[in-house]
């Protein structure tokens, strides 16, 4: 009854993916430049981890494509956070291919890597991370000033960040003097300052108040409605993930357990400890009319005249479905029906038992 | 029984106490033992190594010397022909090379100083003598007073506000008007140039420290040292080194005060948050624009911090600077106090703990204030300050040439007013010291009598009764109680040295001024502590009280303790007092206002009383941190022993660090003394750190 996600499937036909991780490991421990040795680069993590190894990452092998915001999730300590700093190389990573737009990071020299960092790369921080020296303005127009474009330049496209993020009139305020809310405004628009094709963002909402998360969140998804950037983002709230995501990835003791739409992680989860988390969401919160929907029986004549589109949440049409007898149908944006929605299908997403 | 001492740290120092006493027992102090004052080694009495350990490092102190001297005058030489001589003349590069760095050094304190105070060596440099022969007027005029002055307000104004501007301004005026402004712009112009020199030396050191795991390695156990040796001993080196005079006097002066800035660059570069990098990185930065553009100015509190403790520190070299020539304020001091003259030395105090006051709050109000870049100022708002020293600078000259004509031939007191030539009142001050020395006479010597026959003297000879053994037992024990194997072989090592070099009994009488001054210093400063964290106010004032003490060199506590006690021991005791009380009261304070209000919340439901509160919640919380004062304090006291040479016969390593200035040999001499004191230092040091810090993690505090 699962409908394929769509996003992915749209976007894997296209060319190649800007992301592509191939079996990264990230192990921590001092012994482990000479295990490696021992085993001729071969990684055995039992082994390894008998050594006294920590695996902060334990062969993670994905692709992100142009436009994509894959979210992900873990707990602390999951390897989440150690995940995306191997992909911006802030820490080495031990073992793995990354390769960004086709060209191998790991082998970049630290000019090349510079080069790339101040293109198109752009991070924002969970502690904020900005410049205590440098007022909202300045911190904006710090990644432009290091790439060597003139004060002018740098700060007309700095005023023109701080309008999208709307902050104007606190250009010269300093970090201390922002709310924690403002602050990630600023961390957001210095990020973006330099028109980066990939956005990181690592726990970006976290260190903020549960309202100001939902704000900030309803933000992001405004800003990515008009940039489309591809996105990596890291956070441990599911909640978010679900909200935010086109695709998921859930970690556990740096092992990507799942990945996947988020309609597909709540309904099929892979592993008991991703069911843990879909147990608690509220489903018809979470899926569309295009996920439970049945396919159109020929037979039956007697259709409802009201009719649902097919990436409504549940939770927008279950009354209205609820209170008809007949099978409703569902449209895409053309109009066209592509299934139908039974009582029986709402009543199972509200009701019925989730045991996986 | 035995799983017990193993848990209980207090039975295991009872059990050491014990074996302590006995060794001491057992090892008997050898009837032809005698405590040589005049010599500079006492190793007399047996060859019983219980007793003491045979100086088998005596002869190292002549060994360097003599190797020093090596290297500055016979290692690589080149001959020069020499025109006025008409013959060659052997010359050591490595002499040369200390000579062009003191000229170079020299060169930016005249040219400053002549700035202030006038004087022509600045244009000689870049013409010649002939060049002023025929040209008479040429020549700095120095600022007159009132425009340094005006300056100054107007610096602290901006920095600091009202407040500041006044006081900086009631500083300088009394300065000028007790006559002592240009010593004390020599002082300043020395203290500005050995600042900036320690400030740009300590940040490369520490950025280096920063970088590099071995340079950090490497400077660690340097800075330990450079930080407690006593600041006598830098001064002989410096002398053979670099000559004598305010260059010397600068650079022994860097040397005492950059480490202080190495650690708090290395401190502040620690502590800027790793996303901070992260977004510096993220942004694309260079190692170059990472360490610039984000990460000093990010660490930008703690340097600044660091530049505070740079400047205090120049100022307490001063006085003892001037024993190898640099002029100034604390040259005219220690001559008054060297002649006795102590109503002067007061006022010359007075005048060395205002400028220190000044420049503490001045740098503080730097390192605190905001930068403010709001852009939207008018042309005259932007250049108003400038503006405003303009008209200072007018109206300064137009006041001082008014004074020509007004003064006529007397002192111009609107331009500076000569040495010793304002007002004074050092008259009345010897009068009241006279008056107080005849009258509190004969119950001041019968206390001092009393404390010495009585008190110290017992004390000093059973400190020096003591077996090296029995040290050794102590000493070790103690630092394997508290931080295992490892620690008891660091400060073993530490007595090693000290017990090897020819001045075990001198390190002996040194530790004996200490424990003395500890146990005052300590315990008053303490009580004291517990007393003022009672309420808040009493807090914040003993703290401020503390801010501005610390201020003051170390050297102005001498003053008013030989006011009362003339030369003696006393006197040292007296001025340690004080001193080494301040870091006691302000841990103190902070370690028991800093228990968490949780705590005390809990504490209060359990329906404790003051006292139950105190002993059982506040004190064990605030111990460690306590303990941190009291290491403090042994600091403070060892340097001021030291220090306290100057005003009594001590007859302890001070004695001799002092007497090796006077030395042919001197160098090495004050060198290892220098070392035998640091090495004391370090011991207290490590032992109470080591304790602190486990303390604290087991309080989970750290």
């Amino acid at each position: 009854m699962a409908g394929e996600a769509g996003m992915t499937t749209k976007n894997q036909a296209k060319k190649q993916p800007v992301i592509k991780c191939k079996g990264i490991y990230k192990i921590f421990g001092e012994a482990v430049p000479s295990l490696i040795r021992e085993n001729n680069g071969a990684i055995d993590v039992e082994s390894f981890k008998q050594q006294g190894c920590i695996f902060g990452v334990n062969d993670a092998s994905f692709e992100v494509y142009e436009g994509e915001m894959l979210v992900v999730m873990g707990l602390s300590g999951s390897g989440k956070s150690t995940l995306l700093r191997c992909i911006s190389r802030l820490t080495d990573t031990t073992s793995g291919n990354i390769l960004i737009d086709g060209e191998d990071l790991l082998a970049m020299n630290s000019k090349e890597l510079i080069e790339l960092r101040r293109n198109k790369m752009g991070m924002v921080f969970q502690s904020f991370a900005l410049l205590p020296h440098k007022t909202v303005l300045e911190n904006i127009a710090f990644p432009l000033q290091v790439k060597g474009m003139s004060t002018k330049e740098s700060i007309e496209r700095a005023s023109a960040m701080i309008d999208l993020v709307s902050l104007s009139g606190r250009e010269n305020y300093y970090p201390r003097q922002l709310s924690g809310g403002q602050q990630q405004r600023v961390g957001i628009a210095r990020s973006l300052a330099v028109e980066p094709d990939i956005w990181f963002l690592d726990e970006p909402f976290s260190a903020l108040d549960p309202l100001i998360r939902k704000e900030m969140q309803d933000e992001f998804l405004r800003l990515q409605g008009l940039l489309n950037k591809t996105i990596l983002f890291v956070t441990h709230d599911f909640d978010e993930a679900l909200r935010l995501a086109d695709r998921i990835a859930i970690m556990k003791d740096g092992v990507i357990e799942q990945i996947d739409a988020p309609a597909n992680i709540v309904l099929n989860p892979a592993t008991e400890y991703v069911a843990k988390f879909t147990n608690e969401v509220p489903r018809e919160k979470v899926l569309k009319c295009s996920d439970v929907m049945e396919k159109e029986d020929k037979n039956t004549k007697k259709m409802s005249s009201i009719k649902v589109p097919a990436n409504a949440i549940i939770e927008t049409v279950a009354e209205e479905v609820l209170n008809e007898s007949k099978p409703v149908p569902v449209v895409d944006e053309t109009g066209k029906t592509v299934g139908v929605l039974n009582r029986t299908s709402i009543i199972h997403v509200l009701f019925g038992k989730h045991e996986h | 029984m035995l799983n017990s001492f193993k848990q209980s740290k207090l039975q295991q120092f009872a059990l050491l106490l014990v074996v302590f006493i006995t060794l001491c027992w057992l090892v008997p102090k050898p009837d032809d033992y005698k405590y040589l004052v005049s010599a500079a080694t006492s190793n007399t009495g047996s060859d019983n190594w219980l007793w003491r350990l045979p100086d088998l490092i005596a002869w190292l102190p002549l060994w360097l010397a003599d190797g020093i001297n090596y290297v500055m005058f016979d290692w690589i030489t080149v001959d020069v022909y020499n025109e006025d001589l008409e013959e060659n003349e052997s010359i050591s590069v490595v002499k040369e090379i200390t000579r062009s760095l003191s000229w170079f050094v020299l060169f930016f304190i005249q040219t400053i100083r002549e700035f202030l105070v006038g004087g022509l060596k600045t244009i000689v440099t870049f013409t010649s003598w002939d060049f002023i022969n025929d040209n008479p007027w040429a020549k700095l005029p120095g600022l007159p007073w009132t425009v340094v002055t005006g300056a100054a307000i107007l610096l602290g104004f901006n920095l600091g506000g009202r407040f500041l501007a006044i006081l900086v301004g009631a500083s300088l005026t009394y300065i000028s008007l007790f006559g002592q402004w240009e010593p004390a712009m020599k002082t300043l112009s020395l203290v500005l140039v050995a600042a900036s020199i320690s400030v740009v030396f300590g940040l490369l050191l520490g950025i280096a420290a920063y970088r590099s795991k071995l340079v950090e390695a490497a400077l660690s156990p340097v800075l330990g040292i450079a930080q407690t040796m006593p600041q006598f001993s830098y001064l002989v080196p410096m002398f053979v080194l670099f000559g004598l005079g305010d260059h010397a006097g600068a650079l022994a002066t860097i040397v005492f005060a950059t480490p202080p800035m190495v650690r708090l660059t290395l401190l502040g570069l620690k502590s800027v948050p790793s996303e901070v990098v992260e977004a510096g990185l993220m942004s694309g930065c260079t190692r170059r624009q990472l360490m610039f553009g984000v990460m000093l100015p990010a660490a930008r509190q703690n340097i600044l911090v660091g530049v505070n403790q740079v400047i205090m520190q120049c100022l307490a070299m001063v006085v003892i600077a001037s024993l190898i020539g640099a002029t100034g304020i604390g040259d005219d001091l220690l001559k008054a106090l060297n002649g006795l003259k102590l109503g002067k030395a007061f006022e010359l105090g007075v005048c060395i703990v205002l400028m220190a006051i000044t420049l503490d709050k001045l740098s503080l109000a730097w390192a605190n204030k905001p930068i403010d870049y709001f852009a939207d100022l008018s042309f005259s708002q932007r250049h108003r300050n400038k503006f405003i020293l303009l008209a200072i600078l007018a109206a300064g000259v137009l006041l001082a040439l008014i004074g020509r004509y007004v003064f006529g031939d007397g002192i111009n007191y609107f331009f500076i007013i000569d040495t010793n030539k304002g007002l004074t009142t050092e008259s009345y001050l010897d009068a009241g010291i006279d008056w107080m020395v005849t009258s509190w006479f004969q119950p001041l010597e019968a206390f001092k009598a009393w404390v010495f026959v009585d008190v110290l003297e017992p004390v000093r000879s059973a400190f020096r009764g003591m077996p090296a053994i029995a040290t050794f037992t102590l000493v070790m024990g103690v630092g394997y109680i508290i931080g295992g194997v490892r620690s008891a072989l660091v400060v073993g090592a530490y007595l090693l040295f000290i017990a090897l070099t020819a001045w075990w009994d001198r390190a002996l009488t040194t530790a004996y001024f200490v424990a003395i001054a500890l146990v005052i210093a300590g315990s008053l400063g303490a009580l004291l502590g517990i007393l003022c964290a009672r309420s808040n106010r009493a807090s914040k004032v003993a703290l401020i009280m503390c801010d501005t003490l610390q201020t003051f060199p170390s050297f102005i506590y001498l003053i008013p303790a030989i006011m009362l006690f003339q030369v003696s021991n006393i006197a040292v005791l007296i001025a340690i007092t004080p001193y080494a009380m301040i870091p006691a009261l302000r841990y103190t304070i902070e370690g028991l206002r800093n228990v968490s209000p949780a705590l005390q919340d809990a504490g209060s439901m359990s329906g404790v009383s003051r006292m139950q509160r105190l002993i059982s919640i506040e004190l064990p919380l605030a111990f460690p941190h306590i303990v941190l004062g009291i290491n403090q304090t042994v600091m403070f006291a060892l340097a001021m022993v030291i220090i306290g040479a100057m005003i009594g016969s001590t007859e302890d390593l001070g004695e001799l660090i002092l007497g090796s200035l006077s030395d042919a040999q001197g160098i090495g001499k004050g060198l290892i003394l220098g070392l035998n004191v640091a090495f004391m230092g370090l011991i207290i040091d490590h032992l109470l750190n080591t304790w602190a810090r486990e303390r604290k993690e087991a309080l989970g505090l750290a």
